[in-house]
């Protein structure tokens, strides 16, 4: 299993804020989003292929999409930040 | 010294508190960031800071040891707030400790400028027609460049 996290504008938009999904064979972040929109629909199609770009963290730590993910990880999907 | 609270903070007791570290300390510089009564010409009542908490921490630190790899640095001090904020209330604290103020001023606006864009806050902004995401600008990724 990964945990899968949500933050602001795309928590919303996806009215979820966590999920724990099993791997299966998905080693990656885009594949992870793949079987996301493959489960959910094209709403989730159009927030995590947003053309004004999803952020993806590993970890707590910020990767691109071919960044692999393995058993425990925690994979976070936000908006660009707006800090500061 | 990374922060990340909903309590307000007292910028002369951090100045205080950075400035008291050791006695080499020459230059203090200081960021302090507000919430505006205004964003692209819309009143704004109050503001909603969110953030992934388990990673704000980690990446401020990230960010402050990235300055201290570049400048001798005698002690930095980050604070950022979340949750409701209104008009006029302080979000964010940067100061930089060093001998010398050149040191200081860039490394507290570069602590800033990638604040901006590597940090995980969100800010919500409610204006007279509701409230929405704050917009992400390009003009704080073309500050990184400086950096380069």
């Amino acid at each position: 299993m990964v945990k899968i996290l949500f933050f602001a504008r795309v928590r919303e938009q996806l009215n979820t804020d966590e999920l724990q999904v099993s791997l299966n064979g998905i080693s990656n972040v885009a594949e992870l989003v793949s079987f996301l929109i493959a489960e959910n629909g094209s709403l989730w199609a159009d927030v995590l292929q947003a053309p004004q770009g999803v952020l993806v963290a590993v970890n707590q730590e910020m990767c691109s999409m071919d960044m692999s993910i393995d058993e425990g990880d925690e994979v976070a999907f936000f908006p660009p930040v707006t800090g500061g | 010294m990374i922060s990340v609270q909903k309590e307000d903070f007292d910028v002369g007791q951090e100045i205080i508190s950075l400035s008291s570290d050791s006695s080499s300390i020459g230059a203090v510089a200081t960021f302090v960031g507000l919430v505006r009564d205004v964003n692209e010409s819309e009143p704004i009542s109050d503001l909603y800071l969110d953030h992934y908490p388990g990673m704000t921490v980690k990446s401020l630190e990230d960010i402050v040891c990235k300055a201290r790899d570049r400048w001798p640095l005698q002690a930095v001090r980050v604070v950022h707030r979340v949750g409701l904020l209104s008009v006029g209330d302080q979000i964010v604290f940067v100061g930089v400790a060093s001998k010398h103020r050149q040191t200081a001023f860039d490394a507290c606006a570069y602590i800033m400028d990638y604040l901006k864009t590597e940090a995980p806050f969100w800010k919500k902004e409610t204006t007279p027609d509701g409230s929405k995401w704050v917009d992400a600008r390009e003009s704080d990724k073309t500050a990184l460049d400086r950096w380069q």
